[in-house]
């Protein structure tokens, strides 16, 4: 690969070590992929977590002294003064753990969005920018819906590029890589969020690694409906781009977006897919201790129609009602009323925090109860049933 | 690829340098270090050809990495923090993640053998791989 003058001394140690460690590693993943050159990116996003090999990775480079040089905002943790205030027994390592990735990201000079869904407001790519976006949700979000440009990054590969303002220039970052690979015909009358949740599920299974070109959606998907797709795509397979012609924003025909190479089979979805999927997710049909919203976390708009649900009503007594949000959503959410409603009720809205934390901890042995097949996949809980927020927020007051 | 006392040593390209050698461990199924026994390194995922199987101190012979970023990359962390992760890795597609898994533990990580490192390297054979130099050396278990 070839590298700058800059990059070599970058190698070198000239700009500290931390600076040597990013860039050794994006060399690396060049090396992998016959890159050529280091490209310039705009923003970068890391999917930060409690996990220790994270924890090392941003404390080597924080320690040798690096800095994100581009906006680099960061995937949820946990809100440890929130839940070590209701749950007593986190354990303390796995707390540790957490506190000092935080710390780390805030030393690094990273956007402490603790957010999965940083591209809706606090690191918004544009159009044809070159980024590094880890998180898997967030990956097929920008390629597809934004048409910014980033490869399937890992949490560390994307702080390093943020940290040298540079990745190496394969995959998804080149035109010709980002054609369709699959013909997706949807035959299912898609109507809401969870439809496109189970959607999503369905394709990545089906597909596995693969970029689908999907046909025959009637109405333009929302903003929700595209997150959903994009989360639950990446739980059963690995979906880091995909086109839906004339909604998404790099193929106006199903020819473009194969860049002409139309395969000749096709994947055909049809409402008995979409139900099966449905009944695949369930662990168990029997009542529930809590309910988990918020993977990928809720939006404003998603917030709301909670509020517009529980308005009046109260959750059952011991019930957990949980909204995992951003700290964005949260301050728009209390200033709308809707936390006033949501708290009234009896349910918590919390900031910062991802399902798949040790903050869970307390319901180990419990069943729970999502909108989301991909909270339902990581569930640090026993037994799951996955259904409509409607449903959802039924089992919490009625018990059902 | 040259015959040095009964050493069969062949090029390949370095991803992540440094020195390993060990037995070979060879796998025709992608690898998910996540699925190990992070305290001995043993392979506990049931339907893998492997099941059983030690991956400590191994020169870990295999085709790719398989599942999510984080659960692999912890994986082979664990690992290499109770010192049983592979003293090396030789495989035919590599991809971002098993990249930056590599590079965390500092295992040496290579590919592009220039044979089939499926043929060429046979599980009990003694393997060194020197990334940095970009050469591998295998000396054939005569047994096997």
């Amino acid at each position: 690969m070839y590298l700058s003058k800059e990059e070599e001394q970058i190698l070198a140690g000239e700009f500290g070590e931390g600076a040597k460690k990013a860039l050794e590693l994006l060399v690396a993943i060049g090396e992998a992929y016959d890159a050529k050159k280091m490209v310039p990116i705009s923003r970068a996003h890391a999917a930060s977590s409690g996990q220790e090999g994270d924890l090392y990775f941003v404390e080597l480079l924080a320690k040798g002294g690096a800095r994100c040089k581009v906006p680099t905002s960061t995937n949820p943790v946990y809100d440890l003064c929130y839940f070590h205030k209701i749950f007593k027994n986190i354990p303390a390592n796995e707390a540790d753990v957490a506190k000092r990735v935080m710390e780390a990201y805030k030393r690094i000079g990273a956007i402490l969005s603790w957010s999965c869904v940083p591209y809706l407001a606090e690191n918004i790519p544009l159009f044809g920018e070159t980024v590094a976006f880890s998180e898997s949700s967030a990956t097929p979000y920008v390629n597809s819906v934004i048409g910014a440009r980033t490869n399937r990054e890992a949490a560390q590969s994307a702080l390093a590029a943020g940290v040298i303002g540079k990745t190496p220039e394969y995959g998804l970052l080149i035109k010709e890589n980002r054609k369709g690979t699959h013909l997706v015909k949807v035959e299912a009358t898609l109507k809401d969020e969870f439809d496109y949740t189970l959607l999503g599920y369905y394709v990545g299974k089906q597909i596995g690694y693969g970029i689908p070109v999907m046909t025959g959606i009637q109405r333009r998907p929302t903003t929700e409906e595209l997150i959903n797709f994009c989360a639950m795509s990446n739980v059963s397979g690995a979906i880091s781009m995909f086109h839906i012609p004339k909604f998404t924003v790099e193929a106006k025909t199903v020819e473009e977006a194969f860049q002409k190479d139309i395969p000749k089979d096709k994947i055909t979805v049809t409402e008995a897919e979409l139900k099966e999927t449905l009944e695949e997710l369930q662990t168990t049909s029997d009542r529930v201790d809590f309910v988990m919203l918020g993977c990928p976390h809720y939006t404003l708009k998603q917030i709301g129609k909670v509020a517009e649900l529980l308005k009046g009503k109260k959750i059952r007594k011991d019930f957990g009602f949980w909204i995992c949000t951003s700290a964005i959503a949260k301050l728009l959410a209390e200033r709308n009323g809707y936390l006033d409603i949501i708290e009234g009720a009896g349910g918590h809205v919390v900031v910062d925090t991802c399902i798949d934390e040790p903050c869970w901890i307390g319901y180990k042995d419990k069943a729970g109860m999502t909108d989301s097949p991909k909270c339902a996949y990581y569930r640090r809980f026993k037994d799951v049933r996955v259904g409509r927020l409607r449903d959802c927020v039924d089992a919490a007051v009625k018990g059902k | 690829m040259k015959m040095k006392d009964s050493e069969i040593v062949l090029k390949c390209h370095k991803i992540i340098g440094g020195y390993g050698e060990g037995e070979a461990l060879v796998s025709h199924e992608p690898i998910c270090f996540y699925l190990t026994e992070p305290k001995t390194g043993i392979i506990r995922e049931k339907t893998h050809e492997l099941f059983g199987k030690n991956i400590a101190d191994k020169v870990l012979v295999f085709p790719s990495g398989k599942a999510s970023s984080v659960v692999q990359i912890d994986g082979l962390f664990k690992l290499a923090q109770s010192n049983v992760a592979p003293k090396a890795l030789i495989v035919k597609d590599v991809e971002t993640v098993l990249v930056v898994s590599a590079f965390l533990v500092k295992v040496p990580l290579v590919d592009k053998l220039e044979k089939d490192p499926f043929e060429a390297i046979q599980t009990g054979d003694y393997v060194k791989v020197d990334a940095e130099k970009g050469i591998v050396k295998i000396k054939k278990n005569r047994l096997s």
